[in-house]
C-alpha cells in the first residue's frame, strides 16, 4: 500500500537546482535507508517530503486512506536554543500537536501518550527535566519520542546518530526495527556501513535518485548510481569517509 | 507611613498609577516572558526606539502620539520579521538601521513642528503619575487580549516558539503566528512607552522574567511569576518615588534590579545549601 508518492520532484535553493526530477514511492513497512554525498541534496528532500521546502517542479501525492496522517520527524542536528524554557514532556507533547488541535489544552489521553512514549525511550525520569540540562543522547532520544509520539504512518530520520554514543545507537537501531512492524521509515545516514543491516532497501541520492531493492550494496554499484561514498566493513572506525578518490568519475 | 500610604488613595492619580502599574505587569509578564524565552530582546529595543519616529511625526501632524507610535512600531516589528525571513539582510543589522532610524524621524519631525513640544520629555522617560484614563482602557483591552490568546494557544505558541521547522512539518501556521506576536510585542511596548518611557520600557519586559526565570525554567510559570514581580517592583518603586521625590520610571527599574539581585542572592546559597547536605550524605 503506497503511503507516498514524490512524482518527478526538482527541487532547492534560490537559483540554484539540488534535486533534479527524482521519484520514489514509500509503501507500509518500508525502511528505506537515503545515502549519498554532502551536498547531494539528503536534507533537501526530506524537507520536500515534509512539507518545508516547495519543490519547483513535480508533486508529492499523499494516499489519505487512513484517519492517521501524522508525519514523525526527527531534524538532522539539535539547534534548538537550550536555554529554551520548556520540559522534556512538553517538547514530546508538541508531537501530538495538529490542525485539529492548535486551539485549546491537550488532554489526559496525551499526556498518557507522552509517558508511554517516554517509557519506551527509558528516560521518564527525565520527564519534567527541563531541556536545558540533557546530553546530546538523551535530547536525541526525547526528539525521537516526540517523532513517534502520534503514531505516525510514516517515520522520517535525517541523520539519527550524528550526536549519539555507540550504545544509544544500537538501541536506536534496535528500536527503528520494532517501529518499522507499525510505520515506514525513512532515515538519512552518511553511516552507509552500519545502517545497511537494518535497512531494507536504499536510496542513492546526489543530484538524482537511483533506488536499490536491497540492502546490500557494493562499492561498483554505488558508483554506477552516480553515488560517491565510501562503503566500510564491520570491525573498522564506526563512521565512514566520504571516498575523495572517485569524486572526479565520469558521470557527471 | 501606613497611614500615608493610605491616604494616598483618596487621590485619583494615585489610584491610576496603581492600576496602571498592575496592568503593565500582567501585559509585560506575558510579552516580556516571550521576548526573553525567545531571545527578543535586541528586536523589542529596535521596535522601542523606532516607535519614536511615530510619535515625531504624529506631533508633526496633529494626531495623537501613541496612535503614531502604535503605527509606526507596529509597522517597523513587521518589517524586522519580514526582513529576517524573506531578505538577505542580517536580521540584527536591520534591527540597528530601524533602530536609528525611527529616532532620527523622531526629531526631525518635532524639530519642524511650530511651537514647542512640552510632553517630549515624558515619552522618553515616561510618567505613570500623569496616566490617563484613556491611557488605561488601553492597557486593559490589551491585557484582556494577551491573557484570552495566550490561554487558547499557550502550546502553539510554545512550541512554535522552541521548534520552527518542527512546527511547520506539523502544518502550524508559523508565519502568522510570529507576525500577530511581534506585532503584539509592538503594541505592548508602545502602550508602556507613556508609562515608563522609551528608554526604559525594555527593563518591565526583561528584568522580571529574567528574575522568574531564576526560580523556574516552565513558562507558563515564568509568565505568572514575573506579572507578580512586575507588580512588585512597579509599586514598590511608585511608593519610593512619591515619597522620596524621584521620578517613578527609574525608580521603578531600580527596585526591579534589587528583587533580581536579592533573588539571585537567595537562590544562589539555597543551591549551596542543597550541595553541602548532599556531600554530607556521601560522607
Amino acid at each position: 500500500m503506497p503511503i507516498v508518492e514524490i512524482k518527478d520532484i526538482s527541487a532547492g535553493y534560490a537559483d540554484e537546482v539540488i534535486l533534479k526530477d527524482i521519484n520514489l514511492v514509500v509503501d507500509d513497512h518500508d525502511f528505506i535507508g537515503i545515502i549519498g554525498p554532502n551536498g547531494g541534496g539528503k536534507t533537501t528532500l526530506v524537507k520536500v517530503i515534509l512539507g518545508l521546502l516547495k519543490p519547483m517542479k513535480g508533486e508529492i501525492v499523499w494516499h489519505k486512506n487512513e484517519a492517521n496522517m501524522h508525519i514523525g520527524y526527527l531534524p538532522q542536528s539539535n539547534q534548538n536554543d537550550k536555554q529554551f524554557p520548556v520540559s522534556v514532556s512538553e517538547v514530546v507533547l508538541s508531537g501530538l500537536m495538529s490542525v485539529k488541535r492548535f486551539a485549546g489544552r491537550f488532554k489526559d489521553a496525551d499526556r498518557l501518550k507522552v509517558k508511554n512514549v517516554l517509557e519506551l525511550m527509558g528516560i521518564s525520569h527525565l520527564t519534567n527535566r527541563n531541556v536545558g540540562g540533557l546530553s546530546g543522547g538523551q535530547m536525541q532520544r526525547v526528539l525521537l519520542a516526540r517523532a513517534i509520539v502520534s503514531d505516525p504512518r510514516i517515520l522520517i530520520l535525517d541523520e539519527p546518530n550524528t550526536f549519539v554514543d555507540n550504545s544509544f545507537e544500537r538501541d536506536l537501531y534496535e528500536l527503528l526495527r520494532i517501529l518499522n512492524q507499525k510505520m515506514a521509515i525513512l532515515m538519512v545516514s552518511h553511516d552507509v556501513g552500519t545502517i545497511t543491516s537494518y535497512v531494507k532497501t536504499i536510496a542513492c541520492v546526489n543530484r538524482n535518485l537511483h533506488y536499490h531493492q536491497s540492502n546490500i550494496i557494493t562499492q561498483s554499484q554505488l558508483e554506477s548510481y552516480n553515488c560517491p561514498i565510501q562503503l566500510i566493513t564491520h570491525g573498522q572506525v564506526p563512521h565512514t569517509v566520504l571516498g575523495d578518490h572517485i569524486h572526479n568519475h565520469k558521470h557527471d | 507611613m501606613i497611614e500615608q500610604i493610605l491616604e494616598l488613595f483618596d487621590y485619583r492619580f494615585f489610584n491610576n498609577a496603581m492600576l496602571a502599574a498592575i496592568l503593565a505587569s500582567i501585559v509585560c509578564g506575558i510579552i516580556g516572558s516571550y521576548i526573553v524565552a525567545r531571545r527578543m530582546v535586541f528586536i523589542s529595543g529596535g521596535i522601542t526606539h523606532a516607535s519614536f519616529g511615530g510619535i515625531g511625526i504624529a506631533y508633526f501632524m496633529g494626531l495623537n502620539p501613541v496612535l503614531g507610535a502604535a503605527v509606526f512600531s507596529v509597522m517597523a516589528a513587521l518589517g524586522i520579521e519580514w526582513i529576517s525571513t524573506k531578505s538577505n539582510i542580517r536580521e540584527d543589522s536591520a534591527i540597528g538601521i530601524l533602530w536609528s532610524f525611527g529616532m532620527a524621524v523622531g526629531i526631525i519631525f518635532i524639530f519642524i513642528t511650530p511651537g514647542y513640544a512640552p510632553n517630549l520629555m515624558s515619552y522618553l522617560f515616561g510618567n505613570i503619575l500623569t496616566v490617563s484614563d484613556t491611557d488605561l482602557w488601553m492597557i486593559g483591552i490589551l491585557a484582556a487580549v494577551l491573557i484570552v490568546t495566550f490561554t487558547l494557544f499557550y502550546h502553539l505558541i510554545l512550541f512554535v516558539a522552541f521548534d520552527e521547522e518542527y512546527a511547520r512539518s506539523h502544518k502550524a501556521p508559523v508565519n502568522l503566528i510570529k507576525y500577530i506576536m511581534i506585532s503584539l510585542v509592538a503594541i505592548t511596548i508602545v502602550l508602556n512607552i507613556r508609562l515608563v518611557g522609551i528608554i526604559l520600557v525594555i527593563s518591565f519586559l526583561t528584568i522580571p522574567q529574567s528574575t522568574a526565570n531564576i526560580l523556574t525554567k516552565r513558562f507558563d510559570y515564568i509568565i505568572l511569576l514575573s506579572i507578580a514581580f512586575g507588580i512588585m517592583g512597579s509599586i514598590g518603586g511608585l511608593l519610593i518615588s512619591y515619597f522620596y521625590n524621584i521620578p517613578s520610571g527609574a525608580t521603578i527599574i531600580f527596585v526591579f534590579v534589587l528583587l533580581f539581585i536579592l533573588t539571585k542572592l537567595a537562590k544562589m546559597s539555597l543551591v549551596k545549601i542543597k550541595i553541602r547536605k548532599q556531600i554530607e550524605n556521601l560522607s
